[in-house]
């Protein structure tokens, strides 16, 4: 039997961190999962934050995640209005097709 | 009990955002009355601010300070805002976009600007920074039915996201290392191990992204460019000043025992962004896009300032920044002039021979441009020895240098739209009108880069009062 111990949840913390990063930077189709990419990183924070505060027998880490939960929901629905603003001029949210500006 | 007597000019601002949501939304047509009081509300914090005492005091579990370094930076925050939202009255008029929102929203970043510049707590710069930035995604993507302007909304939405994702994380192993959210905590943690280092590099990482340092610069010509002007003369500004005056308060409050460990990083963002600020603006044609290269370039002498590492390196850096506003707004003011058949333009091909048909103008521009290329006698020239001299200090003749080789190169192209405006033949005339909201500035600008150099102890003096140990 394996002790699940801090290592473990901050590993798992930094493996969803890489990949919401990875997917901001690989994905080539559609601008929601750069949305979705977003919001994987912060709930690999969140993990981390958790973890931490369990560790260190501190409360502090849980009022940052219930901040940033809050922060999230925000920047999400600031997000989708962006890209449904952007939506209605361009026909298109393909992520290769935002180039109207290059140089 | 008493500790929210020094909240007061956050209160205030809170408050008066509020009220004029509720009045915007039960008047019709509120643009103008907003707008007025908006401006109004900004000069009362100042008076607000400037009233009351400047002891250093932390609040809140020591979560907030007040002292005469927020103060400076909230000051020059809200003069920066003043004038910027001065001046671009009668553009957003012209581009249809005068809707209340927009100087409400303008107040609202300023509230999470001054949140950050004053938190001392990990938790409390978060929300700062998050209240700033989500403000600021509303305000590139503002002329909703511009493709561009929605284009830059995406694009510093997508972008600015992932820099705070990535700060948030240098934040947990921050927290997860030392123990504390308290910026002074942090730095009393003797035993900075890799997670630390680590999340402090996030953390850089996350802050160049808000002052558009080299290597993380890409969102700031297209932002530029793609929002409205008046937008664009706010984001080169203010969101610049509180960035950097963040940036200053992370490197010398939580992370000054590790400088060894972050010099070098901001020595090598220094340098690139002053390359990269000199050479890629070269090319450019758009004159928005031209002035976003140019601030990237300034960003990268403000942070070399900070990576000298000193005293007078930060204070240096203030001076800096506080010289680059006034450079800037007087430029973003001379590029709002430019309209012609009813239409902006931003090609610089337009400028051509205007100092026939505009010479007070041009002549603003050319101070201006002069100044922000350096030359003495301007403000311009002594912002930047100010930055070489206490760089020389800390011995770092590499970046001294390199600073000084790029302010020539930059110099190129500053002084190629001079010519263009002097030499080139003149093209038909821009509308002609005479509005105080924006001569104003420029003439006010121009004045102060002038006779700078005459009695520059007074803002030096000003700057060396402050501290923030």
């Amino acid at each position: 039997m394996i002790e699940i111990g801090l290592g473990h949840y901050l590993t798992l913390g930094a493996v969803i961190f890489s990949l919401g990063t990875l997917g901001i930077f690989l994905n080539r189709k559609n601008v929601i999962v750069i949305l979705m990419s977003v919001e994987l990183i912060l709930l690999a924070v969140n993990i981390n934050l958790v973890s931490f505060s369990i560790y260190l027998q501190d409360i502090s880490g849980q009022i940052f995640t219930m901040l940033i939960l809050t922060v999230a929901a925000a920047e999400a629905a600031i997000g989708l209005a962006i890209i449904v603003a952007y939506y209605r001029n361009k026909g298109s949210i393909r992520v290769e097709e935002i180039d109207e500006m290059k140089g | 009990m008493l500790a929210i007597k020094f909240l007061i000019p956050e209160i205030f601002l809170s408050i008066s955002i509020f009220s004029l949501l509720m009045i915007g939304v039960f008047i019709k047509n509120s643009f103008e009355i907003i707008y007025r009081l908006s401006l109004f509300v900004i000069i009362l914090i100042i008076l607000i601010i400037l009233s009351g005492d400047s002891e250093s005091i932390k609040i809140f579990s020591e979560s907030f300070t007040i002292d005469r370094f927020s103060l400076y930076s909230k000051i020059l925050i809200l003069i920066s805002t003043f004038f910027v939202l001065l001046m671009s009255k009668k553009y957003i008029v012209d581009i249809k976009n005068n809707k209340f929102e927009y100087p409400i929203i303008i107040l609202l970043s300023i509230l999470g600007m001054f949140i950050m510049v004053s938190s001392n707590d990990l938790i409390l710069f978060y929300m700062g920074l998050e209240l700033q930035s989500l403000a600021l995604y509303i305000l590139a993507s503002i002329d909703r039915d511009n493709i561009k302007s929605s284009e830059a909304g995406v694009k510093y939405f997508v972008l600015s996201a992932l820099s705070s994702g990535l700060l948030l994380y240098g934040c947990s192993l921050i927290y997860g290392f030392t123990g504390s959210t308290n910026f002074e905590e942090i730095a009393n943690s003797k035993d900075f191990n890799v997670g630390t280092i680590f999340g402090m590099v996030f953390i850089l990482v996350g802050l160049a992204f808000k002052v558009s340092a080299v290597p993380f610069h890409m969102w700031t010509p297209d932002v530029y460019q793609g929002s409205p002007t008046s937008v664009t003369s706010f984001f080169s500004v203010v969101p610049k000043a509180a960035g950097i005056a963040i940036f200053i308060k992370f490197m010398y409050l939580p992370f000054r025992d590790v400088l060894n460990q972050w010099q070098y990083i901001l020595v090598f963002m220094s340098i690139a962004s002053m390359i990269l600020g000199a050479v890629a603006a070269i090319g450019q044609t758009n004159i928005k896009r031209l002035m976003a290269y140019s601030s990237i370039g300034h960003i990268g002498y403000a942070i070399a300032g900070i990576a000298a590492g000193t005293e007078n390196g930060f204070k240096s850096t203030l001076i800096y920044i506080s010289i680059y506003i006034v450079m800037n707004i007087g430029a973003f003011a001379c590029i709002l002039l430019m309209k012609r058949d009813g239409k902006y333009v931003e090609e610089i091909e337009e400028l051509s021979g205007v100092s026939k048909n505009h010479p007070m103008m041009s002549f603003g521009l050319l101070i201006i441009l002069f100044s922000l290329a350096g030359i003495p006698p301007l403000a311009g020239f002594f912002a930047k020895f100010y930055i070489f001299m206490a760089v020389i200090e800390s011995e770092m003749y590499t970046l001294a240098i390199i600073g000084l080789v790029t302010t020539v190169l930059s110099a190129f192209y500053y002084i190629r739209i001079i010519k263009i405006m002097y030499f080139d033949e003149p093209k038909k005339p821009f509308e002609k009108f005479v509005d105080y909201k924006i001569h104003g500035p420029i003439v006010l600008s121009c004045v102060l880069l002038v006779s700078f150099f005459i009695y520059p102890s007074i803002l030096n003096e000003i700057v060396s009062n402050i501290s923030i140990f």
